[in-house]
């Protein structure tokens, strides 16, 4: 039964194979931090010395990588990172999700989310960004999001590698009565000098009663085997032999089905629904009511999945009025009116911006975004089983703690009652940090006699109920002098994420703070403007807003490059040159060799011909400084894309090959909301039902993608996401270069025709 | 109904309008056909009936004669078909979910056309992949048309 089976080898994840001992000591205890998980779960023979390794008496290596694989490559870095330490081959590892637990806990992604931008190495910045981490660890989150796991695993894993490394050759010493420094170690083996080998599974049951005095040294990275180069995924033969990893292969003995039909008008409840007819559907079983923070509506509970479904056709329940505007218009309005008004906050900005526009010549621009749903090709799913008081989840999540905590308060038991397997994700881009698709499988199991049940959603129920990027609409005005950008007025007006999460997550805490990913990609950006302000208008509805890909960088890197494109030709100066001119601050490097390579490989500034334009802008987000140009040939009369160039720099590169694999998806991903998404309402409820009418990119609309990697940054940055923001703005800027006509408003393709088929 | 699936044939108790993905999926415990979107537009579920790439969520399982391959009946024993070995050293998979729908999509371009062009690719891969792979997924499917099959 592919991996699901294979978790029941090492027992820990609660199949039901009862755990012998197993001892965890060394570094790890010695800094105190959360208990180790695994020694309580440990199958007989097998030892943990860390809560990331796993050591068993036949020298079967396990790497515990606690971030979800939803396809950014991470399971093959973290084990990675632990490898190089540990001297072990990646041919020598598996490496599994593991439990949910705090010891797993995210401090990188809070970190960023302080509102300083990431360059500022100020005092105050520094400290908010330190008292973060700190939340992290009392919230513990073991979240993957941010583009944060690898930034958050870079000491922490290799440290774990580090650690059991030294105890076993401390143990081959002891064995052999020989100093520990005269030994060496490969292969997952130590060596001694006179030819004497001892494989580390021989030894790890004395290491694992050792304890270390101190930490263990790190490698230098010039001393690094397997870190910097390519290398294969560990989860790669899965992949292309159709295993069966995803939440929805899960299959348990006497499991039932089900799919759920949810209320399309955000927090309204049903009128109606046709119960009868939908136990009339043969296969349908029972219908149930679920009613949740995050939403009102029904399970169907039958034999099959596509039994749910139809029963779910046949229910056709009838819903509430919605509390907000019912169509994308009314929804507008609101947030004009938001604009109008006094801003909910300012981020970052200098000098007196509007001191300075008075009585000069402004240039004015409007910039609309709609809502954007996440559309992972594997559909929102998840597995649950009530028994006895105690709840198992089997779900692809990106906030596995999460999901655990709100099902144990639906349920009324305690969080350590609910245990979270992790299976891999059919994609992530954010939607599976949201608790609706756990929460309303644990509603649906607690009325199945405690039989598991796979609760499936349709693709309609997924677009149609997800936690969508913000609707944003900006108003920005500025002034040039000598042709260069003087002063800055920037306002968006979208909703908060954080509130929008808060309350239908944590309905009785509030998002305490300024919501900066309004503003995210604006005010942190790497330009110097003499003046400049940064203003978010905040405009809340029931509309459930969430975390996709990038977030508000994908917003505000559209509007800003975009906005800096029109000042270039307002002030008649070449967009490369221009931004390089307002980048002279020395925080502000990367930025600019980002610029200059992608230049380089696009040969800008060439001359093209009439009809033909490129494009350019740059995002830091995440750490990670993004540079990307867009070639697109309009002479047929529609845009044909006909390559794209992108220069990244994240400091430090640990998987070059995934890197830019990372990239690249970022970027297609982001081209595909550019040319053709948009999520709208009327009748109070999501229009969009299925690719039909929301569609992304096919193999025949993706040009050519050529990446360079850059390592001039001074610190280490993510990969998942900082390749969507900037792709927007470049593409616009093409279209505008080869036509004179700008764009702004997304998506394009309601304007304009695309050549993608 | 009887099905004849990875070289073995099914007796299965199914209304008759029922999809062959649910059939595969839920009767059958044929995990490798992905659900993606239940109306054909995605090609996640993308079998071979005959050979020819058939999109199960929308075939009635009742409705296919001939002989079914999954992406779990492509390998021989333990060897690999040529087209996941390219899979494999191009690292194409990210989150891997559409891909044994793509593979078995460019299992029948070869098929059709050993040496298909860049317009052959884009003309017949039209199969879904929300992570992007699609360079990847084009590189290795020239690099499979030039491999021993």
């Amino acid at each position: 039964m592919g991996k699901i089976a294979k978790y029941t080898r090492r027992g820990f994840l609660g199949l039901g194979i009862a755990a012998a001992g197993g001892l965890a000591v060394g570094y790890y205890y010695y800094k105190k931090p959360y208990p180790n998980p695994l020694p309580d779960t440990l199958a007989e023979g097998d030892f943990s010395f860390t809560p990331y390794v796993i050591i068993g008496s036949d020298n079967a290596i396990t790497i515990i990588t606690p971030r979800a694989e939803m396809g950014q490559g991470i399971h093959t870095t973290l084990a990675a990172l632990v490898a190089e330490e540990l001297d072990v081959d990646m041919d020598q590892i598996s490496a599994e999700h593991g439990p949910a637990a705090a010891a797993y806990y995210n401090s990188a992604m809070l970190r960023e989310g302080a509102p300083f931008a990431f360059f500022d190495e100020g005092f105050v910045a520094e400290i908010a960004r330190g008292a973060l981490g700190v939340a992290g660890k009392f919230l513990a989150l073991q979240v993957t999001g941010g583009s944060s796991a690898s930034i958050d695993a870079f000491d922490k894993m290799r440290e774990a590698g580090a650690t059991a490394r030294a105890v076993l050759v401390e143990v081959a010493a002891q064995r052999w009565g020989v100093s520990a420094e005269s030994l060496t170690t490969a292969r997952a083996e130590v060596v001694n000098p006179n030819g004497e080998r001892l494989t580390y599974g021989a030894l790890a049951a004395d290491a694992a009663t050792l304890t270390l005095p101190k930490p263990p040294a790190l490698k230098d990275p010039s001393e690094w085997r397997i870190l910097g180069k390519s290398q294969p995924r560990v989860e790669m033969r899965e992949k292309i032999t159709g295993a069966p990893i995803y939440g929805i292969d899960v299959q348990l003995p006497n499991m039932l089905y089900a799919t759920v039909a949810m209320s399309p008008r955000f927090g309204a409840k049903a009128k109606h629904a046709d119960e009868a007819a939908a136990m009339a559907v043969a296969g349908v079983l029972n219908v149930v009511e679920i009613a949740t923070n995050t939403g009102h509506g029904f399970g169907i509970i039958a034999s099959n999945t596509w039994a749910a479904f139809e029963g779910a056709r046949a229910l056709a329940p009838e819903w509430e009025a919605a509390s907000y505007p019912e169509d994308t218009a009314g929804l507008k309005v609101l947030w004009a009116e938001a604009l109008d008004r006094e801003s909910s906050f300012t981020l970052g900005g200098e000098g007196d911006p509007e001191a300075a526009m008075q009585g000069a010549e402004v240039i004015e621009a409007r910039y609309s975004l709609p809502y954007l749903a996440h559309t992972t090709m594997e559909p929102m799913n998840a597995t649950a089983q009530f028994v006895d008081g105690k709840l198992t989840l089997w779900l692809g999540s990106q906030a596995p703690g999460l999901a655990a905590m709100v099902t144990a308060d639906l349920l009324g038991i305690e969080t350590d009652d609910v245990e979270v397997i992790t299976t891999s994700l059919g994609g992530g881009f954010g939607r599976r940090v949201e608790a609706d698709v756990p929460l309303y499988a644990a509603a649906i199991a607690a009325q199945t006699g405690g039989k598991p049940v796979k609760v499936t959603w349709s693709r309609e129920e997924d677009i149609q109920h997800d936690t969508y990027r913000p609707m944003a609409e900006a108003r920005l005005k500025a002034i040039l002098k000598n042709g260069l950008p003087e002063a800055l007025d920037y306002r968006v007006a979208a909703p908060s994420i954080n509130k929008s999460l808060f309350g239908r997550t944590f309905p009785n805490l509030s998002a305490a703070g300024p919501d900066r990913s309004i503003l995210d990609g604006s005010f942190d950006q790497p330009f110097s403007w003499p003046h400049s302000r940064f203003a978010a208008h905040q405009v809340d509805t029931d509309i459930p807003v969430g975390f996709w890909r990038s977030v508000g960088n994908s917003i505000n890197g559209f509007v800003h490059e975009s906005f800096l494109d029109e000042l270039a030709f307002a002030g008649g100066k070449d967009p490369l040159e221009m931004r390089l001119a307002m980048m002279q601050d020395e925080r502000h490097a990367p930025a600019r060799e980002a610029l200059k390579a992608v230049a380089e490989m696009a040969g800008w500034g060439q001359a093209l011909p009439e009809g033909v334009g490129q494009g350019i802008a740059h995002t830091l987000s995440f750490g990670t400084w993004v540079a990307e140009v867009v070639q697109v040939d309009m002479r047929g009369g529609t845009v044909k894309l006909e390559k794209i160039w992108a220069a990244a720099d994240p400091g430090m590169i640990l998987d070059p090959g995934n890197f830019e694999a990372q990239i690249t998806s970022g970027i297609i991903y982001g081209l595909s909301a550019a040319i053709g998404q948009e999520i709208s309402f009327a009748d109070g409820r999501v229009v969009q039902e299925n690719f039909y009418d929301y569609d992304a990119l096919r193999m025949a609309g993706v040009p050519p993608i050529e990446v360079a990697l850059l390592e001039n940054s001074p610190r280490m940055g993510g990969a998942g996401e900082p390749g969507t923001p900037p792709i927007a703005a470049a593409l616009g800027n093409a279209i505008f270069a080869a036509s004179g006509k700008r764009q702004r408003s997304l998506p394009f393709g309601n304007e304009i025709d695309f050549d993608i088929d | 109904m009887k099905l004849q699936v990875n070289g073995q044939t099914h007796q299965v108790e199914a209304p008759d309008d029922m999809p062959l993905l649910w059939v595969l999926r839920d009767l059958l415990d044929i995990k490798g056909p992905k659900f993606g979107c239940g109306v054909g537009a995605c090609g996640a579920c993308t079998v071979l009936v005959d050979g020819i790439p058939t999109r199960t969520c929308i075939t009635a399982a009742a409705d296919v004669v001939g002989e079914i391959t999954t992406i779990e009946g492509l390998p021989s024993g333990e060897r690999l078909h040529k087209v996941q070995e390219a899979w494999m050293r191009h690292e194409v998979p990210q989150c891997g979910y559409c891909q044994s729908g793509q593979i078995l999509a460019a299992v029948a371009l070869l098929e059709e056309i050993p040496q298909p062009t860049d317009e052959d690719i884009d003309a017949v891969m039209t199969n879904l992949c929300r992570c992007g792979t699609y360079p990847r997924l084009r590189a290795a499917i020239h690099e499979a048309a030039g491999m021993e099959g």
